[in-house]
């Protein structure tokens, strides 16, 4: 039972590290939570790119497991969830990064990352057709899993009710 | 040479609905498309209304062959929003299922793949030695293939006696099929010639496009979620990470030949040192307090990870489900290239793409 409790010192360590590393290097984001293993970033939509490009690049999260999308129709706000996970850190490989911005509802727009992380391409494309998220820069925005013929609102939005519910 | 576009699909490319748009010049594959979505069930938005235990069954569907590794982040991210631990003796349970799981899910990998080579033996063979394993489920489960075993607070119910001298008759019958299998089909010419060399993935592809699972490690990254983000008592058993340098699609099916080994090392272990004690938590009820949790679990397939959002109602407010398949779909596209058009039904079965798991 030690051991646990050895690792698990660390792991907090390495999560303050990280959380700390980002705090210096970036004032304006907007909130770091910590819960074990779990690092959530919020930042501005317009601090997207430069943040991602220092979590990839020096902080070596290295692929992305999962874009979501959530809606919160009650303050008109699409959030947009990255989890970022890595490969190539083994230090790091227990943790995952939600890195999450906030955008309009009305225009739901926001930068794709895929330049950053490959591995988003159809999870952004996924999110792009369930909520109607417009993934700027993404070279192929079009259907993934839904019929050719939708021609409902995106389904994920809270608004769409499925038949019979 | 002039170019032929060919659409393979939506009926069986392999196995499930799924299509590829194949650019062709002569007999290679220039380009390669997937599109999926045949299978999509929108089980994101059923999750909505449905309760925490009323969207158990349903969330296991997408990955009948691999029940429990569906479903067991999605109980790992209720239990960590409620804030409780389960019983160790269902932790114990637990593994065991997802172990066996493992197990059922690649000896039908083997089998597809057996009949994607034309080669019926390799088909008849791991089916018929899969009910040995879908026996003992049965056995611990009670139900064959979709169990809803696993419940937020512990596992549904104890597990007989029996289990332990049924589970040594079949890691011994087994231990000596897997040998048989490496002779017939591992070891044979024709599967070597059509898969060695073919379908490459090389490392730094798979580390950039996120790739996971059996996949991922026959790519030469030696990373297994039970080990890197281990959950459960993963941490107190003694098992290996099998790896692979080669990068292709031969490597993919040793892997998960290695990986057969180690789950019944895992199942012989946890059976060895399984506490007595409760399976279960005495819930009332399953009430979840508001905030978010994402769990990730090492599933047949690979990384399976739930995003789980509650706002502290009856129902999740938001259910994101990742699955392997979804995730390696990615890498069709680099798998394909440059390879026969012949070769392409077991260039797609080695990644072990499941399209009812990819569409959710």
């Amino acid at each position: 039972m030690v051991e646990t409790s050895n690792t698990e010192s660390t792991l907090i360590e390495r999560e303050q590290k990280l959380a700390a590393d980002l705090k210096s290097r970036f004032g304006d984001v907007l909130e770091i939570t910590i819960k074990s293993k779990r690092i959530k970033i919020k930042v501005k939509s317009e601090r997207l790119l430069d943040i991602a490009n220092y979590i990839n690049n020096e902080l070596g999260f290295d692929h992305s497991t999962s874009v979501s999308g959530v809606d919160y129709p009650n303050s008109k706000e699409f959030e947009v969830v990255y989890h970022l996970s890595t490969y190539g850190r083994e230090d790091f490989r227990d943790i995952v990064i939600a890195f999450s911005t906030r955008i309009s509802r009305d225009e739901p727009k926001t930068l794709s990352l895929i330049n950053i992380w490959p591995s988003v391409e159809y999870s952004e494309r996924e999110t792009f057709e369930m909520f109607g998220i417009i993934f700027e820069g993404h070279p192929k925005l079009e259907k993934l899993l839904l019929p050719e013929d939708w021609n409902d609102i995106p389904p994920l939005r809270k608004d769409f009710k499925p038949p019979g519910r | 040479m002039s170019k032929l576009s060919l659409s393979v699909g939506p009926q069986h490319p392999g196995s499930g609905h799924m299509r590829i748009i194949l650019t062709l010049s002569g007999d290679y594959i220039i380009e390669a498309i997937p599109d999926p979505g045949y299978v999509h069930r929108g089980e994101e938005k059923l999750a909505e209304y449905r309760n925490y235990i009323q969207n158990i069954p349903h969330l296991e569907r997408p990955v009948v062959l691999d029940a429990t590794g569906a479903i067991f982040p999605y109980v790992l991210a209720v239990e960590d929003l409620m804030n409780i631990i389960v019983p160790e003796r269902a932790q114990f349970i637990r593994v065991i299922m997802a172990e066996l799981n493992r197990i059922i899910s690649h000896l039908y990998y083997m089998a597809i793949y057996g009949i994607f080579m034309g080669h019926s033996t390799m088909f008849m063979w791991p089916v018929g030695d899969r009910e040995v394993f879908i026996d003992l489920a049965n056995t611990i489960a009670g139900q064959r293939v979709t169990y809803a075993f696993l419940v937020p607070g512990g596992v549904r119910n104890d597990m007989p006696e029996k289990v332990k001298e049924q589970a040594d008759k079949a890691c011994n019958y087994f231990e000596k099929r897997l040998i048989e299998y490496e002779h017939i089909f591992m070891n044979n010419p024709l599967f070597e010639k059509r898969t060695k060399g073919v379908g490459i993935l090389p490392k730094q592809d798979a580390i950039r496009l996120g790739v996971v699972g059996p996949t991922l490690r026959a790519s030469g990254v030696k990373s297994d979620v039970r080990k890197d983000d281990t959950y459960s008592i993963y941490n107190q058993l003694d098992f290996e990470i099998p790896v692979s340098n080669a990068c292709d699609s031969w490597s993919r099916a040793w892997i998960h030949m290695e990986e057969m080994r180690q789950s019944m090392s895992i199942i012989k272990q946890c059976l060895k040192r399984i506490p007595t004690g409760p399976v279960k938590l005495n819930l009332k009820q399953i009430k979840v307090p508001p905030g978010e949790s994402y769990s990730r679990v090492e599933a047949a397939r690979g990384s399976l990870s739930y995003y789980l959002i509650s706002d502290g109602g009856k129902v999740p407010y938001r259910v994101r489900i990742m699955t392997p398949s979804f995730r390696n779909l990615i890498t069709i596209p680099y798998i394909m290239k440059g390879v026969m058009l012949a070769d392409m039904p077991p260039t797609y079965w080695g990644i072990d793409y499941w399209p009812v798991e990819a569409d959710r």
